[in-house]
C-alpha cells in the first residue's frame, strides 16, 4: 500500500471535515429557526466526528500524532483543507448552499470509498455513508423549498450558488498522488468524484429553478490542498485552538 | 466458573446515557463476549460515528463488570462492521416507545426518505404524523409532530 498517498487523502478529507464542522457550529444559537439551529449543530457534530475518525486512522495505521495534536497544534500551512470550507458562514443562504454542495461531494466520496482496497477506510466509509444520507436529504429539501420559494428566497439561493460554485470546484483539486490512489484501487480520484458530483447536483438544482449551466467550470479555487489558504483560515485556527493553547498538556 | 450468561446479565444493566431505559444489549451494540485467564473481553459496536456517548458506554461497561466482581475486563471496539438501527431488539423498540421516542423502521440496508418521514406517534399510535426536522436533540433523534394528538415527539432515527 502506498502510505504517502493514503495519508495525503486522509488529511485532505479530515481537514475539510474539521474546518467545515467548525464553521457550521458557528450557527449554534444563531440559526434562523430552532430546527435549523439544531440541524446545523448536529451536522457540525457529525463532521467533527468524521474528522476525528480519519485523524484516528492516521494515528492508528500510520503512526501520526493523536487526533487532538493533529487538529490543534499544526500550523496553517500544514492544513490540507480546501478554500471552500474556510470561507465565513455568510448569510444563511450561503451556508445552506455550501452544505448542499459539500455534503453531496462527501456522500459520493464515501460511497466510492466503500470499495477501497485500504480496508480500514472502506469500513469507516460504510459507517459514515448512512449518516451522510441525512445531511444530503436535509440540504436537498431546503434547496428545493427556497429555490422555488419566493422571489427573494430564489434570488438569495442563486446568488449563493454563484458565489459558492468556483470554491466548491476547489474541493476537487487533483492531487499528484491521485494516480497512485487509483492504480492501487484505494480511491478513484478527485476528477472522477467531481464528475459524479456534477451529475448528482445538476438535476436537483434544475428542479429548484437554480441555474448552474451558465457558471464557468474553469474558474476554480485551488491551492488549499497544498497548504495555500484564504485569509480566513488563520483566524479560524486561532479561535478553534484558543483554549487548547492555554495549556497544551492539560488532561481533559 | 464464570458463564457468558453472568456477563450478559451485567451488560443488561449498562444503559445508553442518552436513553437511560435502553441497555447496550437492547441497542444491539454487543458483538460478543469472550472469557480467558486474562479476564472478560466485550466486543462493542459503536452506533453513530460522532456519538459522544460511546466513550461513556465503554467506561460504564468496565465499571459495571468490576462492581459485579469481574475485574480486569476489557472492551474492544468493533471497527469493521457497521451498526444499524435494525440491530435494536424488539424489546428495545418497546422500551423506546414507552420512553416517548418513536421506534426506527427496519431499513434492510437501504435508507429512504420515506422511512425517515413516516413513523407512528409513540403517544397515541397514530400514523398521521409529519417530519419536522431530520435532526433532533441528539445525533440519533429526529423531530416529528402528531396531527392527531397534536404533540411534538422525537424518534430514534433509522440508520
Amino acid at each position: 500500500m502506498n502510505d504517502v498517498a493514503i495519508k495525503d487523502l486522509l488529511y485532505r478529507m479530515a481537514d475539510d471535515e474539521l474546518i467545515i464542522g467548525h464553521r457550521n457550529s458557528e450557527w449554534t444559537g444563531l440559526g434562523p429557526i430552532l430546527e435549523e439551529d439544531i440541524a446545523f449543530s448536529s451536522i457540525a457534530q457529525d463532521q467533527i466526528g468524521h474528522a476525528l475518525a480519519n485523524y484516528g486512522l492516521l494515528n492508528a495505521e500510520f503512526g501520526e500524532p493523536i487526533p487532538d495534536i493533529i487538529a490543534f497544534s499544526r500550523n496553517e500551512k500544514d492544513f490540507h483543507s480546501s478554500h471552500f470550507v474556510e470561507l465565513p458562514i455568510g448569510d444563511y443562504a450561503f451556508s445552506l448552499m455550501r452544505h448542499f454542495l459539500f455534503d453531496h461531494a462527501e456522500s459520493i466520496r464515501y460511497s466510492m470509498l466503500t470499495v477501497s482496497s485500504f480496508a480500514p477506510l472502506a469500513s469507516l466509509a460504510k459507517k459514515i455513508k448512512g449518516e451522510l444520507k441525512y445531511h444530503v436529504l436535509h440540504a436537498d429539501m431546503w434547496v428545493a423549498k427556497l429555490g422555488k420559494g419566493t422571489e427573494e428566497s430564489h434570488a438569495k439561493m442563486q446568488s449563493a450558488l454563484n458565489e459558492a460554485f468556483p470554491y466548491a470546484l476547489g474541493m476537487f483539486e487533483p492531487s499528484k498522488l491521485d494516480k497512485e490512489l487509483k492504480s492501487e484501487n484505494i480511491f478513484e480520484g478527485e476528477t472522477a468524484l467531481q464528475t459524479k458530483w456534477l451529475e448528482a447536483i445538476t438535476p436537483i438544482l434544475e428542479r429548484a429553478n437554480l441555474q448552474l449551466s451558465n457558471l464557468p467550470i474553469k474558474e476554480r479555487m485551488y491551492g488549499g490542498r497544498q497548504g495555500y489558504h484564504t485569509e480566513y483560515l488563520q483566524p479560524l485556527l486561532d479561535e478553534m485552538t484558543e483554549v487548547y493553547r492555554l495549556d497544551p498538556a492539560a488532561t481533559w | 466458573m464464570v458463564t457468558q450468561q453472568q456477563i450478559y446479565d451485567v451488560l443488561a444493566t449498562v444503559m445508553d446515557p442518552e436513553i437511560p431505559t435502553l441497555s447496550v444489549l437492547d441497542l444491539g451494540m454487543i458483538m460478543g463476549v469472550t472469557m480467558s485467564d486474562d479476564g472478560v473481553c466485550v466486543r462493542l459496536l459503536p452506533t453513530f460515528v460522532a456519538c459522544p456517548a460511546t466513550s461513556y458506554i465503554r467506561a460504564n461497561i468496565t465499571d459495571a463488570l468490576a462492581k459485579s466482581g469481574f475485574a480486569n475486563s476489557k472492551v474492544e471496539m468493533e471497527t469493521e462492521l457497521s451498526w444499524s438501527s435494525d440491530r435494536v431488539t424488539e424489546h428495545g423498540r418497546k422500551l423506546l416507545e414507552e420512553f416517548g421516542l418513536g421506534a426506527p423502521v427496519q431499513i434492510d440496508g437501504i435508507l429512504s426518505l420515506d422511512m425517515i418521514e413516516h413513523v407512528n406517534c409513540p403517544h397515541c399510535g397514530s400514523a398521521n404524523t409529519t417530519l419536522r426536522s431530520m435532526f433532533g436533540s441528539t445525533l440519533c433523534r429526529s423531530i416529528h409532530y402528531c396531527e392527531d394528538c397534536r404533540q411534538g415527539f422525537e424518534r430514534f432515527k433509522p440508520l
